[in-house]
């Protein structure tokens, strides 16, 4: 589990992250949404590490990470699995060094082994059989399966996703929503996931945390975001005429 | 402003030698770089190397016109400034335009693109696995190089010398061998290992902390030749004043 206390992030005078507190199971795919500049993407960086919080906490299960230097995160870090959101696959390395390469820093498996690990990740993103291509060679889909690929190479405890389904099209989006819960499913991973892709919300969220000037102004299910009442996330959340016909349907 | 970026630049480097965790994985960096620095650089060194040798030697022998002087003086000033300066220099000099560059936008590229962030969540030393086999291998091939321009430097003055009738090649080689003092490619050779971590690491800071996106990256990257170059000149200074 990983539970965030009071975080506060600021750059210069942009005061982004002002207290959020929230809980994120395991087994579940937790979803930060919220409009752009709201702080979503700084949140979760705050939770990986990459920016430091000023004020607050990041818990992973029980250690408090933001306290830990370098050489005591490293047990956590490895641990994690990340999708960023152009993928950052590394270009110099094929897709299968690129799914290889965690494994050959961390772990004592022979090369068959790293091998094989790297099939069956790239099997299960239905990527089988592209092993020696390079990123410069792939579609926007393919390298968000070859980054789900990397970063599920570890078995992970806990998957953060920033924003999977940007640039993707609608059917590729949904097939990439199906692989991460698919993948919570069989690592009973803490997955967080940040979008504003309202399928996603609708489709996979089993616990949504709306952001809203930097603040935690919401927190619910898929189900219960239907008949909120909160302005700003009804804002947010149907803001198309296609969405609030929607609603009014449901 | 000068001491916030050297102490991150010192930062950085703590960073950077921080235990490996893999010499397995570094070895093989390692050697890439040596061979991008190194043999990728070659060529390039010695046409410069050649053509500076030649026109040194044509340049003494048109100051040098006297019949008091013995033309074999030639060959001795062509290799001792070849040796103290013009080699180490113009090598570093050439370097931190070809390989400084290529650093810098090779890591800034890696850090607009939030590469290096996937290598510090895996909790891989970003600095350490991305900078420190580029500095083992410039203070390693830098000096080489060096060695091999001082080499096509006297050679190439050999060829202008005697194309250009400005010294016989037999006066041209007693002048490079009298009065040989190994202690001056001592120098080089201190010299070329100062401007090789130079290069690279100045070069590997200015690509780590670049933000923003394409033209952010080239502006790093011409900044880090810059600065490359003015800390070369200032390095050379105090290494020719600390060793002659």
């Amino acid at each position: 589990m990983i539970e965030v206390q009071n975080i506060h992030k600021s750059f210069g005078d942009n005061h982004v992250l002002r207290g959020i507190d929230a809980k994120f199971e395991p087994g579940k795919i937790s979803l930060i949404i919220g409009g752009s500049g709201s702080g979503k993407s700084t949140l979760l960086k705050c939770m990986v590490g990459l920016h430091a919080p000023e004020q607050g906490k990041v818990i992973y299960n029980g250690e408090d990470f933001t306290r830990m230097d370098f050489e005591a995160r490293i047990p956590i870090r490895k641990e994690i699995g990340m999708l960023f959101q152009n993928s950052a696959l590394f270009d110099s390395m094929t897709v299968e060094q690129n799914i290889i390469f965690p494994l050959e820093m961390f772990s004592e498996m022979s090369r068959s082994e790293k091998v094989d690990r790297a099939n069956y990740c790239l099997e299960r993103v239905n990527l089988a059989g592209r092993n020696k291509l390079y990123p410069a060679e792939l579609s926007g889909g393919m390298k968000k399966r070859v980054g789900i690929a990397r970063a599920i190479s570890m078995s992970p405890k806990y998957l953060f996703v920033d924003e999977p389904n940007s640039g993707l099209d609608p059917e590729t989006a949904i097939l990439i929503d199906e692989l991460i819960s698919e993948l919570t499913d069989e690592y009973q991973c803490t997955t967080v996931v940040v979008t504003h892709d309202m399928n996603s919300v609708m489709g996979i969220g089993d616990y949504i945390l709306f952001l809203y000037k930097g603040q935690k102004w919401w927190e619910g299910s898929n189900k219960e975001i239907a008949h909120t009442d909160v302005e700003e996330l009804n804002n947010f959340v149907f803001a198309s005429p296609f969405m609030k016909a929607a609603k009014e349907r449901f | 402003m000068f001491f916030t970026y050297f102490g991150q630049y010192l930062l950085l480097l703590r960073a950077v030698f921080r235990r490996p965790e893999k010499w397995k994985i570094y070895w093989k960096e390692i050697i890439h770089e040596m061979n991008e620095i190194g043999v990728g650089s070659l060529g390039l060194i010695a046409i410069i190397s050649t053509f500076v040798g030649a026109v040194m030697t044509m340049q003494i022998a048109f100051q040098l016109v006297s019949d008091l002087i013995p033309t074999s003086v030639i060959g001795q000033i062509n290799r001792d400034s070849s040796i103290l300066e013009l080699s180490p220099t113009i090598t570093a000099l050439v370097l931190a335009g070809k390989v400084g560059s290529s650093i810098s936008s090779q890591i800034g590229s890696m850090r607009v693109t939030e590469q290096i962030d996937a290598l510090e969540i895996m909790g891989i030393n970003a600095p350490g696995y991305l900078i420190l086999p580029k500095i083992l291998a410039g203070i390693t091939m830098i000096p080489v190089l060096v060695i091999m321009s001082i080499f096509l430097a006297l050679m190439g003055g050999l060829l202008g010398g005697s194309v250009s009738g400005a010294v016989t090649p037999a006066d041209y080689l007693n002048g490079i061998t009298d009065g040989f003092r190994g202690y001056t490619v001592a120098v080089a050779l201190v010299k070329a290992f100062v401007f090789g971590f130079i290069i690279t690491s100045v070069s590997a800071f200015k690509g780590f902390y670049v933000r923003g996106g394409a033209l952010e990256v080239g502006q790093a990257s011409t900044r880090g030749v810059v600065i490359s170059c003015i800390s070369i000149l200032v390095a050379d200074y105090i290494v020719t004043a600390l060793m002659l």
